[in-house]
Protein backbone atom coordinates (compact mmCIF):
# COMPACT_ATOMS: atom_id res chain seq x y z
CA UNK A 1 0.00 0.00 0.00
CA UNK A 2 2.90 2.35 1.37
CA UNK A 3 4.78 1.19 -2.06
CA UNK A 4 1.69 2.04 -4.30
CA UNK A 5 1.30 5.35 -2.72
CA UNK A 6 4.86 6.34 -3.67
CA UNK A 7 4.78 4.87 -6.74
CA UNK A 8 1.93 7.28 -7.76
CA UNK A 9 3.24 10.26 -6.23
CA UNK A 10 6.50 9.85 -8.10
CA UNK A 11 4.25 9.71 -11.29
CA UNK A 12 2.61 12.56 -10.07
CA UNK A 13 5.74 15.14 -9.69
CA UNK A 14 7.57 13.16 -13.10
CA UNK A 15 4.25 14.28 -14.80
CA UNK A 16 4.42 17.70 -13.14
CA UNK A 17 7.92 18.72 -13.81
CA UNK A 18 7.70 17.55 -17.25
CA UNK A 19 4.73 19.51 -17.92
CA UNK A 20 6.01 22.83 -15.81
CA UNK A 21 9.42 22.49 -17.92
CA UNK A 22 7.48 22.03 -21.06
CA UNK A 23 5.60 25.16 -20.03
CA UNK A 24 8.96 27.44 -19.18
CA UNK A 25 10.86 26.24 -22.49
CA UNK A 26 9.86 29.21 -24.73
CA UNK A 27 10.68 31.45 -21.78
CA UNK A 28 14.06 29.64 -20.84
CA UNK A 29 14.29 29.68 -24.43
CA UNK A 30 13.87 33.37 -25.31
CA UNK A 31 16.35 34.30 -22.26
CA UNK A 32 19.24 32.13 -23.61
CA UNK A 33 18.36 33.39 -27.60
CA UNK A 34 18.75 37.15 -25.77
CA UNK A 35 22.21 36.21 -25.57
CA UNK A 36 22.84 34.22 -29.16
CA UNK A 37 24.01 35.40 -32.56
CA UNK A 38 21.72 35.65 -35.39
CA UNK A 39 22.25 32.65 -37.02
CA UNK A 40 22.33 30.45 -33.89
CA UNK A 41 18.94 32.17 -32.77
CA UNK A 42 16.86 30.08 -35.43
CA UNK A 43 18.81 27.12 -36.23
CA UNK A 44 19.23 26.84 -32.25
CA UNK A 45 16.64 24.88 -29.78
CA UNK A 46 19.14 24.86 -27.08
CA UNK A 47 18.69 26.49 -23.55
CA UNK A 48 22.53 27.79 -23.65
CA UNK A 49 24.34 29.25 -25.87
CA UNK A 50 26.94 28.05 -27.77
CA UNK A 51 28.45 31.56 -28.73
CA UNK A 52 27.63 34.78 -26.42
CA UNK A 53 26.83 37.67 -28.04
CA UNK A 54 26.35 40.28 -25.50
CA UNK A 55 26.43 43.10 -28.14
CA UNK A 56 22.56 41.87 -28.57
CA UNK A 57 21.52 44.02 -25.61
CA UNK A 58 23.85 47.15 -26.28
CA UNK A 59 22.59 47.21 -29.74
CA UNK A 60 18.94 46.31 -28.63
CA UNK A 61 19.40 49.04 -26.22
CA UNK A 62 20.20 51.98 -28.11
CA UNK A 63 18.27 50.31 -31.73
CA UNK A 64 15.40 53.13 -31.68
CA UNK A 65 15.98 56.98 -32.06
CA UNK A 66 15.65 57.01 -28.39
CA UNK A 67 17.37 54.85 -26.33
CA UNK A 68 15.54 52.43 -23.80
CA UNK A 69 16.99 54.34 -20.56
CA UNK A 70 14.47 56.95 -21.75
CA UNK A 71 11.23 54.22 -22.48
CA UNK A 72 12.31 52.83 -18.43
CA UNK A 73 12.03 56.34 -17.03
CA UNK A 74 8.63 56.78 -18.95
CA UNK A 75 7.42 53.66 -18.31
CA UNK A 76 8.25 53.88 -14.61
CA UNK A 77 7.21 57.80 -14.27
CA UNK A 78 3.69 56.11 -15.97
CA UNK A 79 3.49 53.21 -13.49
CA UNK A 80 4.33 55.11 -10.16
CA UNK A 81 2.25 57.97 -10.58
CA UNK A 82 -0.79 55.22 -11.41
CA UNK A 83 0.24 53.39 -8.49
CA UNK A 84 -0.05 56.59 -6.48
CA UNK A 85 -3.22 57.98 -8.05
CA UNK A 86 -5.08 54.66 -7.75
CA UNK A 87 -3.89 54.02 -3.67
CA UNK A 88 -4.67 58.16 -3.16
CA UNK A 89 -8.21 57.91 -5.30
CA UNK A 90 -9.59 54.40 -4.55
CA UNK A 91 -8.60 54.49 -0.81
CA UNK A 92 -10.57 57.56 -0.35
CA UNK A 93 -13.60 56.29 -1.93
CA UNK A 94 -13.47 52.99 -0.51
CA UNK A 95 -13.11 54.61 3.02
CA UNK A 96 -16.61 56.53 2.11
CA UNK A 97 -18.39 53.79 0.95
CA UNK A 98 -17.03 51.76 3.84
CA UNK A 99 -17.46 53.81 7.15
CA UNK A 100 -19.22 57.25 6.43
CA UNK A 101 -23.05 57.77 5.90
CA UNK A 102 -24.21 60.26 3.60
CA UNK A 103 -27.32 60.55 1.19
CA UNK A 104 -27.69 58.24 -1.95
CA UNK A 105 -24.71 56.12 -0.70
CA UNK A 106 -26.52 52.77 -2.26
CA UNK A 107 -26.97 54.51 -5.37
CA UNK A 108 -23.39 55.39 -6.11
CA UNK A 109 -22.22 51.78 -4.59
CA UNK A 110 -24.07 50.41 -7.25
CA UNK A 111 -23.10 52.53 -10.08
CA UNK A 112 -19.43 52.10 -9.27
CA UNK A 113 -19.93 48.37 -9.38
CA UNK A 114 -21.31 48.84 -12.70
CA UNK A 115 -18.61 50.52 -13.75
CA UNK A 116 -16.66 47.24 -13.51
CA UNK A 117 -18.73 45.37 -15.79
CA UNK A 118 -18.04 47.90 -18.53
CA UNK A 119 -15.55 47.28 -21.14
CA UNK A 120 -13.29 50.39 -21.71
CA UNK A 121 -13.84 50.62 -25.52
CA UNK A 122 -17.37 52.14 -24.72
CA UNK A 123 -15.31 55.19 -23.06
CA UNK A 124 -12.60 55.21 -25.27
CA UNK A 125 -13.85 57.65 -27.83
CA UNK A 126 -15.04 60.37 -26.08
CA UNK A 127 -12.32 60.03 -24.05
CA UNK A 128 -9.96 60.62 -26.68
CA UNK A 129 -11.87 63.81 -27.66
CA UNK A 130 -11.73 64.70 -24.31
CA UNK A 131 -8.58 64.32 -23.94
CA UNK A 132 -7.86 65.94 -27.52
CA UNK A 133 -9.54 69.37 -26.79
CA UNK A 134 -7.35 69.57 -23.77
CA UNK A 135 -4.28 69.02 -25.19
CA UNK A 136 -3.60 65.92 -23.58
CA UNK A 137 -3.07 63.92 -26.69
CA UNK A 138 0.99 62.93 -27.02
CA UNK A 139 1.49 63.20 -23.15
CA UNK A 140 1.25 60.83 -20.54
CA UNK A 141 -1.64 62.68 -18.47
CA UNK A 142 -4.29 60.56 -20.48
CA UNK A 143 -2.82 57.55 -19.11
CA UNK A 144 -2.34 58.67 -15.49
CA UNK A 145 -5.05 60.99 -14.46
CA UNK A 146 -7.61 58.60 -14.88
CA UNK A 147 -6.12 57.05 -12.20
CA UNK A 148 -6.54 59.48 -9.71
CA UNK A 149 -9.38 59.78 -9.89
CA UNK A 150 -10.60 56.19 -9.13
CA UNK A 151 -11.25 54.92 -12.74
CA UNK A 152 -10.24 51.73 -11.84
CA UNK A 153 -13.25 51.02 -9.56
CA UNK A 154 -12.04 47.37 -9.04
CA UNK A 155 -9.54 48.32 -6.63
CA UNK A 156 -12.29 50.30 -4.83
CA UNK A 157 -14.38 47.19 -4.09
CA UNK A 158 -11.48 45.90 -2.89
CA UNK A 159 -10.77 48.10 -0.77
CA UNK A 160 -14.04 48.25 0.88
CA UNK A 161 -14.25 44.25 1.07
CA UNK A 162 -11.19 44.85 3.28
CA UNK A 163 -11.69 48.26 5.83
CA UNK A 164 -15.29 46.40 6.25
CA UNK A 165 -13.43 43.38 7.58
CA UNK A 166 -11.22 46.54 10.28
CA UNK A 167 -13.42 46.72 13.94
CA UNK A 168 -15.89 49.56 13.78
CA UNK A 169 -14.90 49.60 17.42
CA UNK A 170 -11.78 51.25 16.56
CA UNK A 171 -13.28 54.32 14.70
CA UNK A 172 -15.59 55.07 17.38
CA UNK A 173 -13.12 55.36 20.00
CA UNK A 174 -11.47 57.37 17.43
CA UNK A 175 -14.26 59.55 17.18
CA UNK A 176 -15.05 60.22 21.01
CA UNK A 177 -11.44 61.33 21.50
CA UNK A 178 -12.46 63.91 19.10
CA UNK A 179 -11.08 62.40 15.40
CA UNK A 180 -12.69 63.22 12.47
CA UNK A 181 -13.27 61.15 9.59
CA UNK A 182 -10.06 62.05 7.87
CA UNK A 183 -7.99 61.20 10.99
CA UNK A 184 -9.57 57.70 10.92
CA UNK A 185 -9.17 57.44 7.69
CA UNK A 186 -5.32 58.55 7.82
CA UNK A 187 -4.32 57.22 11.14
CA UNK A 188 -6.08 54.00 11.91
CA UNK A 189 -7.48 52.64 8.71
CA UNK A 190 -4.74 53.23 6.61
CA UNK A 191 -2.34 51.85 8.43
CA UNK A 192 -4.18 48.64 9.41
CA UNK A 193 -4.92 48.41 5.54
CA UNK A 194 -1.08 47.44 3.93
CA UNK A 195 -2.21 44.15 2.71
CA UNK A 196 -4.31 45.48 0.44
CA UNK A 197 -2.38 48.63 0.00
CA UNK A 198 0.28 46.17 -1.34
CA UNK A 199 -2.20 44.36 -3.52
CA UNK A 200 -3.06 47.27 -5.03
CA UNK A 201 -0.25 49.13 -5.32
CA UNK A 202 1.20 45.93 -7.23
CA UNK A 203 -1.72 44.97 -9.48
CA UNK A 204 -1.49 49.12 -10.06
CA UNK A 205 1.73 48.66 -11.04
CA UNK A 206 1.48 45.76 -13.17
CA UNK A 207 -1.39 46.69 -15.29
CA UNK A 208 0.07 50.24 -15.96
CA UNK A 209 3.71 49.08 -16.53
CA UNK A 210 2.14 46.58 -19.00
CA UNK A 211 -0.26 48.54 -20.84
CA UNK A 212 0.03 48.62 -24.32
CA UNK A 213 -3.47 49.72 -25.90
CA UNK A 214 -3.57 53.04 -23.36
CA UNK A 215 0.07 54.44 -24.85
CA UNK A 216 -0.57 52.90 -28.77
CA UNK A 217 -3.38 55.19 -28.40
CA UNK A 218 -2.17 57.83 -26.83
CA UNK A 219 1.24 58.70 -27.15
CA UNK A 220 2.48 60.04 -30.65
CA UNK A 221 6.12 60.69 -30.12
CA UNK A 222 9.26 58.21 -29.56
CA UNK A 223 10.65 59.83 -26.62
CA UNK A 224 7.32 59.89 -25.23
CA UNK A 225 7.15 55.98 -25.53
CA UNK A 226 6.81 53.57 -22.74
CA UNK A 227 8.67 50.16 -23.15
CA UNK A 228 6.18 47.82 -24.58
CA UNK A 229 5.09 50.49 -27.07
CA UNK A 230 8.79 50.75 -27.87
CA UNK A 231 8.88 47.02 -28.73
CA UNK A 232 6.58 46.90 -30.74
CA UNK A 233 8.02 49.79 -32.81
CA UNK A 234 11.39 47.63 -32.64
CA UNK A 235 9.48 44.48 -34.71
CA UNK A 236 7.79 46.87 -36.57
CA UNK A 237 11.34 48.64 -38.06
CA UNK A 238 13.76 45.97 -37.84
CA UNK A 239 13.72 43.26 -40.78
CA UNK A 240 14.38 40.08 -39.15
CA UNK A 241 18.33 40.30 -38.87
CA UNK A 242 17.54 42.44 -35.80
CA UNK A 243 16.26 39.26 -33.70
CA UNK A 244 19.19 39.27 -30.96
CA UNK A 245 18.57 42.79 -30.05
CA UNK A 246 14.88 42.35 -30.20
CA UNK A 247 14.89 39.24 -27.66
CA UNK A 248 17.54 40.91 -25.45
CA UNK A 249 15.47 44.06 -25.35
CA UNK A 250 11.97 41.30 -24.84
CA UNK A 251 13.64 39.96 -22.01
CA UNK A 252 15.10 42.78 -20.49
CA UNK A 253 11.24 44.10 -20.73
CA UNK A 254 10.28 41.21 -18.74
CA UNK A 255 12.20 41.54 -15.42
CA UNK A 256 10.47 44.22 -13.65
CA UNK A 257 7.40 41.74 -13.42
CA UNK A 258 9.78 38.94 -12.53
CA UNK A 259 11.47 40.90 -9.57
CA UNK A 260 7.70 41.63 -8.84
CA UNK A 261 7.15 37.51 -9.26
CA UNK A 262 10.12 36.52 -6.93
CA UNK A 263 8.98 39.32 -4.37
CA UNK A 264 5.79 39.80 -3.75
CA UNK A 265 4.32 36.33 -4.68
CA UNK A 266 2.20 35.82 -1.67
CA UNK A 267 0.66 39.36 -3.05
CA UNK A 268 -0.64 38.19 -6.59
CA UNK A 269 -1.65 34.49 -5.42
CA UNK A 270 -3.88 36.58 -2.32
CA UNK A 271 -5.16 39.10 -4.83
CA UNK A 272 -6.58 36.25 -7.25
CA UNK A 273 -7.51 33.80 -4.98
CA UNK A 274 -9.52 36.06 -2.98
CA UNK A 275 -10.87 38.19 -5.39
CA UNK A 276 -10.07 37.46 -9.35
CA UNK A 277 -7.63 39.96 -9.96
CA UNK A 278 -6.68 39.71 -13.67
CA UNK A 279 -3.44 37.97 -14.60
CA UNK B 1 -23.01 49.65 22.48
CA UNK B 2 -25.24 51.48 20.16
CA UNK B 3 -28.19 51.27 22.07
CA UNK B 4 -26.32 53.21 24.85
CA UNK B 5 -24.93 56.03 22.47
CA UNK B 6 -28.71 56.63 21.34
CA UNK B 7 -29.65 56.62 25.15
CA UNK B 8 -27.57 59.23 26.25
CA UNK B 9 -28.88 61.28 23.03
CA UNK B 10 -32.13 62.08 24.66
CA UNK B 11 -30.22 63.41 27.52
CA UNK B 12 -28.11 65.32 25.89
CA UNK B 13 -27.95 68.93 26.76
CA UNK B 14 -28.88 71.07 24.07
CA UNK B 15 -25.48 72.42 23.14
CA UNK B 16 -24.10 68.92 23.01
CA UNK B 17 -26.88 68.37 20.55
CA UNK B 18 -26.31 70.90 18.23
CA UNK B 19 -22.83 70.10 18.23
CA UNK B 20 -24.07 66.29 17.41
CA UNK B 21 -26.19 67.81 14.62
CA UNK B 22 -23.21 69.64 13.63
CA UNK B 23 -21.26 66.36 13.43
CA UNK B 24 -23.37 64.80 11.15
CA UNK B 25 -23.87 67.24 8.61
CA UNK B 26 -20.19 67.47 8.51
CA UNK B 27 -20.00 63.41 8.08
CA UNK B 28 -22.28 63.96 5.20
CA UNK B 29 -20.05 66.46 3.73
CA UNK B 30 -17.24 64.22 5.01
CA UNK B 31 -18.97 61.74 2.81
CA UNK B 32 -18.74 63.42 -0.02
CA UNK B 33 -15.67 65.20 -0.14
CA UNK B 34 -13.39 61.57 0.17
CA UNK B 35 -15.83 60.45 -2.87
CA UNK B 36 -14.90 63.70 -5.09
CA UNK B 37 -12.33 62.12 -7.24
CA UNK B 38 -14.56 59.14 -7.97
CA UNK B 39 -17.51 61.40 -8.72
CA UNK B 40 -15.55 63.51 -10.77
CA UNK B 41 -13.62 60.44 -12.52
CA UNK B 42 -17.20 58.62 -12.76
CA UNK B 43 -19.04 61.84 -14.74
CA UNK B 44 -16.40 63.14 -16.54
CA UNK B 45 -14.59 59.83 -18.10
CA UNK B 46 -17.17 57.28 -17.22
CA UNK B 47 -20.79 57.98 -17.31
CA UNK B 48 -20.61 61.24 -19.72
CA UNK B 49 -17.88 59.07 -22.26
CA UNK B 50 -20.45 56.27 -22.01
CA UNK B 51 -23.27 58.62 -23.24
CA UNK B 52 -21.65 60.23 -25.63
CA UNK B 53 -20.48 57.35 -27.36
CA UNK B 54 -23.86 55.81 -27.80
CA UNK B 55 -24.80 59.19 -29.28
CA UNK B 56 -21.74 59.41 -31.47
CA UNK B 57 -22.66 55.80 -32.54
CA UNK B 58 -25.42 57.46 -34.59
CA UNK B 59 -23.10 59.80 -35.93
CA UNK B 60 -20.62 60.31 -38.79
CA UNK B 61 -17.42 61.41 -37.28
CA UNK B 62 -13.87 61.85 -38.44
CA UNK B 63 -12.40 63.99 -35.28
CA UNK B 64 -12.01 67.03 -37.62
CA UNK B 65 -15.76 67.83 -38.40
CA UNK B 66 -18.27 67.79 -35.82
CA UNK B 67 -20.43 64.94 -35.80
CA UNK B 68 -23.11 64.43 -37.95
CA UNK B 69 -26.26 62.82 -37.41
CA UNK B 70 -27.12 59.61 -39.61
CA UNK B 71 -29.37 57.51 -37.62
CA UNK B 72 -29.25 53.76 -37.72
CA UNK B 73 -27.13 53.84 -40.76
CA UNK B 74 -23.41 52.60 -38.49
CA UNK B 75 -25.43 49.36 -37.53
CA UNK B 76 -27.19 48.92 -40.67
CA UNK B 77 -23.88 48.89 -42.03
CA UNK B 78 -21.93 47.05 -39.35
CA UNK B 79 -24.77 44.24 -39.32
CA UNK B 80 -25.78 44.16 -43.24
CA UNK B 81 -23.07 45.24 -45.75
CA UNK B 82 -19.49 44.61 -43.59
CA UNK B 83 -18.32 41.54 -44.19
CA UNK B 84 -15.36 42.13 -42.16
CA UNK B 85 -17.41 42.77 -38.59
CA UNK B 86 -18.97 39.62 -39.80
CA UNK B 87 -15.27 38.20 -39.47
CA UNK B 88 -14.09 39.73 -36.58
CA UNK B 89 -17.16 38.57 -34.79
CA UNK B 90 -16.55 35.13 -36.17
CA UNK B 91 -12.65 35.20 -35.12
CA UNK B 92 -13.62 36.50 -31.94
CA UNK B 93 -16.11 33.95 -30.90
CA UNK B 94 -13.99 30.95 -32.38
CA UNK B 95 -11.19 32.12 -29.78
CA UNK B 96 -13.92 32.88 -26.70
CA UNK B 97 -15.00 29.25 -27.45
CA UNK B 98 -11.63 27.64 -27.88
CA UNK B 99 -9.37 29.33 -25.38
CA UNK B 100 -11.35 29.37 -22.18
CA UNK B 101 -12.41 26.08 -22.04
CA UNK B 102 -9.10 25.25 -23.12
CA UNK B 103 -7.48 27.46 -20.23
CA UNK B 104 -10.08 26.43 -17.69
CA UNK B 105 -9.59 22.46 -18.73
CA UNK B 106 -6.07 22.96 -18.23
CA UNK B 107 -6.45 25.31 -14.99
CA UNK B 108 -8.36 22.60 -13.23
CA UNK B 109 -6.13 19.55 -14.42
CA UNK B 110 -3.08 21.10 -12.93
CA UNK B 111 -5.08 22.41 -9.77
CA UNK B 112 -6.81 18.73 -9.07
CA UNK B 113 -2.52 17.29 -9.43
CA UNK B 114 -1.62 20.23 -7.06
CA UNK B 115 -4.25 19.76 -4.29
CA UNK B 116 -4.19 17.49 -1.21
CA UNK B 117 -0.35 18.74 0.00
CA UNK B 118 1.44 17.57 -2.16
CA UNK B 119 5.29 18.38 -1.82
CA UNK B 120 6.33 21.62 -3.54
CA UNK B 121 3.09 23.06 -3.98
CA UNK B 122 4.42 26.35 -3.88
CA UNK B 123 7.43 25.67 -6.17
CA UNK B 124 4.65 23.89 -8.89
CA UNK B 125 1.84 26.79 -8.26
CA UNK B 126 4.86 29.49 -9.13
CA UNK B 127 6.11 27.97 -12.10
CA UNK B 128 2.73 27.29 -13.67
CA UNK B 129 1.68 30.66 -12.70
CA UNK B 130 4.51 32.79 -14.20
CA UNK B 131 3.56 32.24 -18.05
CA UNK B 132 -0.07 34.37 -17.02
CA UNK B 133 2.32 37.23 -15.13
CA UNK B 134 4.35 37.28 -18.19
CA UNK B 135 2.06 36.06 -20.75
CA UNK B 136 -0.22 39.55 -21.69
CA UNK B 137 3.18 41.86 -22.37
CA UNK B 138 4.17 42.80 -25.89
CA UNK B 139 7.69 40.38 -24.89
CA UNK B 140 5.68 37.36 -25.15
CA UNK B 141 3.46 38.29 -28.13
CA UNK B 142 6.92 38.80 -29.85
CA UNK B 143 8.31 35.59 -28.80
CA UNK B 144 5.53 33.88 -30.19
CA UNK B 145 5.98 35.32 -33.29
CA UNK B 146 9.27 34.15 -33.55
CA UNK B 147 7.99 30.60 -32.54
CA UNK B 148 5.52 30.26 -34.39
CA UNK B 149 7.10 31.23 -37.74
CA UNK B 150 8.11 29.70 -40.49
CA UNK B 151 11.91 29.00 -39.16
CA UNK B 152 10.70 28.79 -35.54
CA UNK B 153 11.03 26.68 -32.75
CA UNK B 154 8.03 24.90 -33.02
CA UNK B 155 9.19 23.85 -36.31
CA UNK B 156 12.42 23.05 -35.40
CA UNK B 157 11.41 20.38 -33.03
CA UNK B 158 9.35 19.12 -35.61
CA UNK B 159 11.95 18.91 -38.23
CA UNK B 160 13.32 16.26 -35.42
CA UNK B 161 10.38 14.21 -36.10
CA UNK B 162 11.45 14.41 -40.27
CA UNK B 163 7.92 16.89 -40.48
CA UNK B 164 8.62 20.53 -42.13
CA UNK B 165 5.79 22.83 -40.56
CA UNK B 166 4.32 25.76 -42.41
CA UNK B 167 4.54 29.24 -40.80
CA UNK B 168 2.06 28.85 -38.38
CA UNK B 169 1.67 32.87 -37.80
CA UNK B 170 1.30 33.62 -41.57
CA UNK B 171 -0.94 30.79 -42.58
CA UNK B 172 -4.33 31.54 -42.68
CA UNK B 173 -6.02 28.80 -41.12
CA UNK B 174 -3.64 28.40 -38.45
CA UNK B 175 -2.67 31.87 -37.32
CA UNK B 176 -5.58 31.77 -34.74
CA UNK B 177 -4.62 28.44 -33.06
CA UNK B 178 -1.42 30.14 -32.42
CA UNK B 179 -3.34 32.74 -30.16
CA UNK B 180 -5.50 29.88 -28.33
CA UNK B 181 -2.59 28.48 -27.46
CA UNK B 182 -0.60 31.26 -26.09
CA UNK B 183 -4.34 32.30 -24.52
CA UNK B 184 -4.43 28.54 -22.97
CA UNK B 185 -0.70 28.94 -22.18
CA UNK B 186 -1.90 31.18 -19.53
CA UNK B 187 -3.52 29.03 -17.04
CA UNK B 188 -1.86 30.14 -14.18
CA UNK B 189 -4.36 32.75 -12.49
CA UNK B 190 -7.57 30.48 -13.01
CA UNK B 191 -5.95 27.75 -11.48
CA UNK B 192 -4.98 29.53 -8.42
CA UNK B 193 -8.82 30.62 -8.04
CA UNK B 194 -9.31 26.69 -8.79
CA UNK B 195 -6.37 25.43 -5.98
CA UNK B 196 -8.85 27.80 -3.36
CA UNK B 197 -11.91 26.62 -4.27
CA UNK B 198 -10.93 23.22 -4.49
CA UNK B 199 -9.03 23.61 -0.54
CA UNK B 200 -12.79 24.82 0.66
CA UNK B 201 -13.71 21.20 0.08
CA UNK B 202 -14.46 18.77 3.32
CA UNK B 203 -11.62 16.02 3.18
CA UNK B 204 -14.18 13.43 5.15
CA UNK B 205 -16.63 13.94 1.82
CA UNK B 206 -13.84 12.30 -0.46
CA UNK B 207 -12.67 9.94 2.97
CA UNK B 208 -16.47 8.66 3.74
CA UNK B 209 -17.07 8.31 -0.60
CA UNK B 210 -13.89 6.17 -1.15
CA UNK B 211 -15.09 4.01 2.59
CA UNK B 212 -18.26 3.17 0.12
CA UNK B 213 -15.95 2.06 -2.73
CA UNK B 214 -16.68 4.94 -5.04
CA UNK B 215 -14.17 5.38 -7.81
CA UNK B 216 -11.98 8.41 -8.01
CA UNK B 217 -14.19 9.61 -11.15
CA UNK B 218 -17.40 9.16 -9.71
CA UNK B 219 -16.04 11.57 -6.72
CA UNK B 220 -14.75 14.09 -9.18
CA UNK B 221 -18.31 13.79 -10.74
CA UNK B 222 -20.11 13.66 -7.36
CA UNK B 223 -18.40 15.42 -5.10
CA UNK B 224 -15.47 18.01 -6.49
CA UNK B 225 -17.27 19.16 -9.75
CA UNK B 226 -21.02 20.27 -7.87
CA UNK B 227 -18.74 21.71 -4.94
CA UNK B 228 -16.47 23.68 -7.21
CA UNK B 229 -19.57 24.53 -9.64
CA UNK B 230 -19.24 28.29 -7.89
CA UNK B 231 -15.36 28.70 -8.69
CA UNK B 232 -15.82 27.30 -12.22
CA UNK B 233 -18.41 29.89 -12.98
CA UNK B 234 -16.59 32.67 -11.61
CA UNK B 235 -13.67 31.37 -13.90
CA UNK B 236 -15.79 31.02 -16.67
CA UNK B 237 -17.45 34.63 -16.75
CA UNK B 238 -14.14 36.35 -15.73
CA UNK B 239 -12.46 34.17 -19.08
CA UNK B 240 -15.16 35.18 -20.91
CA UNK B 241 -14.88 38.42 -20.71
CA UNK B 242 -11.64 38.73 -20.79
CA UNK B 243 -11.15 37.16 -24.00
CA UNK B 244 -13.65 38.74 -25.72
CA UNK B 245 -10.97 42.07 -25.24
CA UNK B 246 -8.13 40.47 -26.29
CA UNK B 247 -5.98 42.96 -28.17
CA UNK B 248 -2.10 42.80 -27.60
CA UNK B 249 -1.06 39.58 -28.70
CA UNK B 250 -3.34 39.67 -32.00
CA UNK B 251 -1.91 42.94 -32.46
CA UNK B 252 1.81 42.04 -31.93
CA UNK B 253 1.47 38.84 -33.67
CA UNK B 254 0.27 40.36 -36.66
CA UNK B 255 1.88 42.81 -37.06
CA UNK B 256 -1.03 45.20 -36.00
CA UNK B 257 -3.43 44.26 -39.33
CA UNK B 258 -4.97 41.37 -38.00
CA UNK B 259 -3.89 39.13 -40.96
CA UNK B 260 -2.94 37.31 -42.64
CA UNK B 261 -5.87 37.99 -44.68
CA UNK B 262 -8.25 38.87 -41.45
CA UNK B 263 -7.95 35.81 -40.01
CA UNK B 264 -6.77 37.26 -36.67
CA UNK B 265 -8.93 40.46 -36.95
CA UNK B 266 -10.33 40.03 -33.38
CA UNK B 267 -12.82 42.55 -32.61
CA UNK B 268 -11.38 44.81 -30.65
CA UNK B 269 -8.55 44.72 -33.43
CA UNK B 270 -11.20 46.16 -36.17
CA UNK B 271 -12.71 48.54 -33.29
CA UNK B 272 -8.88 50.25 -33.07
CA UNK B 273 -8.48 49.96 -36.85
CA UNK B 274 -11.74 52.14 -37.79
CA UNK B 275 -11.54 54.62 -35.24
CA UNK B 276 -7.95 55.62 -34.84
CA UNK B 277 -6.32 53.79 -38.29
CA UNK B 278 -9.93 54.90 -40.36
CA UNK B 279 -11.11 57.82 -38.22
CA UNK B 280 -14.36 56.29 -38.87
CA UNK B 281 -15.08 56.87 -35.15
CA UNK B 282 -18.94 56.97 -34.97
CA UNK B 283 -18.70 53.55 -37.07
CA UNK B 284 -16.01 52.39 -34.15
CA UNK B 285 -18.50 53.89 -31.29
CA UNK B 286 -21.59 51.50 -32.40
CA UNK B 287 -18.80 48.82 -32.29
CA UNK B 288 -18.05 49.39 -28.83
CA UNK B 289 -21.81 49.82 -28.12
CA UNK B 290 -22.69 46.24 -29.73
CA UNK B 291 -19.22 45.15 -27.57
CA UNK B 292 -21.07 46.11 -24.76
CA UNK B 293 -24.54 44.42 -25.03
CA UNK B 294 -22.50 41.59 -26.30
CA UNK B 295 -20.59 41.06 -23.32
CA UNK B 296 -23.61 42.13 -20.76
CA UNK B 297 -25.84 39.64 -22.81
CA UNK B 298 -23.78 36.51 -22.42
CA UNK B 299 -23.08 37.50 -18.83
CA UNK B 300 -26.64 37.87 -18.01
CA UNK B 301 -26.81 34.28 -19.77
CA UNK B 302 -24.65 32.97 -17.58
CA UNK B 303 -26.08 34.00 -14.45
CA UNK B 304 -29.31 33.22 -15.92
CA UNK B 305 -28.31 29.66 -16.68
CA UNK B 306 -26.28 29.39 -13.65
CA UNK B 307 -29.07 28.19 -11.34
CA UNK B 308 -28.86 25.24 -13.18
CA UNK B 309 -25.94 23.98 -12.73
CA UNK B 310 -24.22 25.64 -10.14
CA UNK B 311 -25.32 25.24 -6.52
CA UNK B 312 -24.54 27.28 -3.87
CA UNK B 313 -23.79 25.31 -0.34
CA UNK B 314 -26.14 27.97 1.88
CA UNK B 315 -28.95 27.19 -0.99
CA UNK B 316 -30.54 25.30 1.63
CA UNK B 317 -30.86 28.08 4.31
CA UNK B 318 -32.45 29.68 2.56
Amino acid sequence: MRVRARRRALWKHALLVTASLLMLYPLLWMLASAFKPEHLIFSDLSLWPAEWKWTNFSQGWNGLSASFTQFYLNSFLVAGLSVAGNLMACSLAAFAFARLEFPLKRLWFVLMLGTLMLPYHVTLIPQYVLFLKLDWVGTFLPLVVPKFLAVDAFFIFLMVQFFRGIPRELDEAAMMDGCGPWRIYWKILLPLSTPVLATAAIFSFIWAYDDFFGPLVYLNDVHRYTVPLALRTFVDDTGRSDWGPLFAMSVLSLVPLFAIFLFCQRFLIQGIAMSGLKR
Amino acid sequence: MTAAVSDSTIRLAPPARARRLRARIDTRLAGYLFLLPWLVGFFCLTLGPTLSSLYLSFTDFNLLQSPRWIGVQNYVRMFFADPRFWGAVKVTLVYVALSVPAKLLFALGVAMLLDKGIRGLTVYRALFYLPSLLGASVAIAVLWRQIFSADGVVNGVLALFGYTGPSWISTPSTAIYTLVLLSAWQFGSPMIIFLAGLRQIPQDLYEAASMDGASKWRQFRRITLPLLAPVIFFNVVLQTIDAFKAFTSAFIISGGTGGPIDSTLFYTLYLYEEGFGNFRMGYASAMAWVLLIAIAASTAAAFLTSKYWVFYEDDGKR
